[in-house]
């Protein structure tokens, strides 16, 4: 069986430093794998490679059987890969409900003309678009806030807004940038359980990448390890927990 | 907001046509500012589109607008003769047709480049641009060198400047308000996070500045056959500032605000003609004023959704 997401020796070089060395990465269908590492060790740059946004200077990724080599960020996203970032980037000037309902670009029929023709199809696909936004709003608990501008919402708020924005374009695979960044306990394990549902009830596969190991081991059932760009460890929670490079990696080396 | 688009431009339409039909009440003087006032609403609601909601930073609004200026009035001139008086109104709006759409094409050609540039960089290049079209209206002996275009037939009227005012909003707030449309925001907002959700940055900014362009050449073509005389000069780089401080004031991407600022704007100057010689000083002072007090424009309350 092929995996959703491939990446074979995935490399990457900014002049001199290779960020990403050589990653080997596979999530399959409604798999929810969890990337970790400590600070610069190459996540970002990893999901940055994924999404399009950086080039690969060596290796290859494939998505859902194609290459994705060359293809731009929007493009990947209409195929099916979307995601958060580490620090929320929401549509500033933008309400809750516009926030969510411009995520929907795959799933309208019309341009401009439709728009300015104002045809029954347009009419039509703009209704579907406003329930399919009151239905996600509904679901994670943000309908009140529709008409509110999304980037004045609690902090927890705009990264459950920032989920919901990504489930908008109907992703087969979400990449998650640290959503647990900057959260308090409470917040965290609201946001573990709003991951798994998400997977459970859309059927999508998760790449998380977390700092926070408490979350990451709390829900991912596979767990990829980066340090220096290398990947160290690949195993379940109880598996990595265990691992010597990775407890090395995150508290040093014991002195010899 | 959303469904009362087709409302608006109806009532739009219906002020211009009963205002048209009166338009004999009105003396010359005030029609003649009339018209002013609806072409200068034009073009600050298409360059609002750009600056506004795509957030890209134009210069270059009056180099659009000279392009269609002269394509609409040379086409006039040369065909004008031999165009029989019942079929005048369609010349025009050929002519017109004609200039937004060269115009238009020429937005395309600043777009395309444009798009590896952005904030002041974007400005510097647009503005550059505006200025290399004029000079080569001016060095250009088919569009009359530096004296431009001279006895170009009077066809602007009221009822077209002003209908074409609507079509205008319309077209801008329609756009805009669609899920489509949104892009032009999100883009303006955050481009990384738009093309992360699925909108192709490119597309929409070199779209802006198309949709942008071609008003801004109707504008242009209106203009060029309400004044009979236009000339190269007309549409340098202080013209497109003017239009500029418009979107500005309006606050930007608020078209209703926008819509306001170009008719005070253009009222302003006509109402200090009395005390002309401090005219442009106190005109100065007053946008300094509005900008150290209200900078995010003089008819937006607060910050609400990004439209309207």
């Amino acid at each position: 069986m092929s995996a959703l997401l491939e990446c074979e020796k995935v490399t990457i070089k900014f002049g001199g430093l290779t960020a990403v060395s050589a990653l080997d990465l596979r999530i399959g269908e409604r798999e929810l794998v969890g990337l970790i590492g400590p600070n610069g060790a190459g996540k970002t740059t990893a999901f940055n490679l994924i999404t399009g946004v950086y080039r690969p200077t060596g290796g290859k990724i494939t998505f859902k059987g194609r290459s994705t080599a060359g293809v731009k960020p929007y493009v990947l996203s209409l195929h099916g890969i979307s995601r958060t970032f580490q620090n929320i980037r929401l549509f500033g000037s933008m309400t809750v409900f516009d926030n969510v309902r411009t995520a929907m670009q795959g799933n309208r029929a019309q341009g401009i003309c439709e728009a300015l023709l104002r045809g029954r199809t347009f009419i039509e696909s703009e209704r579907k678009v406003e329930r399919e936004v009151v239905e996600l709003l509904k679901i994670f608990g943000l309908e009140t806030f529709r008409d509110t501008l999304g980037t004045s919402l609690p902090y927890g708020d705009q990264r459950r807004l920032e989920i919901v924005r990504a489930l908008a374009t109907q992703p087969r695979l979400l990449l998650l940038d640290e959503p647990a960044a900057g959260m308090n306990p409470t917040e965290k394990q609201e946001l573990m359980k709003l991951i798994s549902f998400v997977q459970e009830k859309y059927g999508i596969a998760i790449l998380l990448v977390e700092h926070d190991m408490k979350v990451v081991m709390g829900i991912c059932k596979r767990i990829a390890v980066l340090d220096y760009g290398v990947k160290i460890a690949e195993g379940t929670p109880e598996e990595i927990r265990r691992n010597p490079k990775v407890i090395a990696a995150y508290l040093g080396k014991e002195e010899a | 907001m959303r469904g009362k688009e087709p409302l608006f431009l109806l009532l739009a339409v219906i002020v211009a046509v009963a205002l048209s039909l009166g338009s004999g009440a009105f003396n010359r003087y005030y029609l003649g500012i009339a018209i002013d006032v609806g072409i200068n609403v034009i073009l600050a609601v298409s360059l609002n589109l750009i600056n506004g909601h795509t957030g890209q930073f134009s210069l270059g609004h009056a180099g659009f607008m000279a392009v269609g200026g002269f394509i609409a009035a040379k086409l006039t001139l040369v065909c004008g003769a031999a165009c029989p008086e019942n079929l005048r109104p369609l010349l025009f709006v050929g002519a017109l047709l004609l200039g937004g759409s060269v115009a238009a094409v020429v937005g395309l050609g600043v777009g395309i480049p444009s798009l590896r540039l952005r904030g002041d960089y974007l400005a510097i290049v647009t503005l550059g641009f505006g200025e290399i079209i004029r000079v080569i209206f001016q060095t250009s002996d088919f569009f009359g060198a530096a004296t431009g275009l001279t006895g170009i037939p009077k066809l602007t009227t009221f009822g077209w400047a002003w209908a074409l005012a609507a079509v205008t909003i319309y077209v801008v707030t329609t756009v805009v308000n669609s899920t489509y449309g949104r892009g032009f925001i999100a883009v303006h907002d955050d481009e990384i996070a738009a093309s992360a959700m699925g909108i192709n940055p490119v597309r929409y900014k070199v779209t802006a500045f198309v949709i942008g362009a071609f008003f801004a050449g109707i504008a242009g073509g209106l203009y060029a056959h309400h004044k009979a005389v236009i000339s190269p000069s007309g549409f340098d780089f202080i013209k497109s500032i003017e239009i500029v401080v418009m979107v500005i004031l309006g606050g930007m991407g608020r078209t209703v605000g926008v819509i306001f600022a170009a008719i005070i704007l253009t009222l302003l100057p006509e109402l200090l003609r009395g005390v002309a010689e401090y005219r442009m000083i106190i005109y100065s002072l007053l946008i300094i004023g509005i900008m150290l007090t209200r900078p995010q424009g003089l008819f937006t309350l607060g910050r609400k959704g990004a439209t309207s």
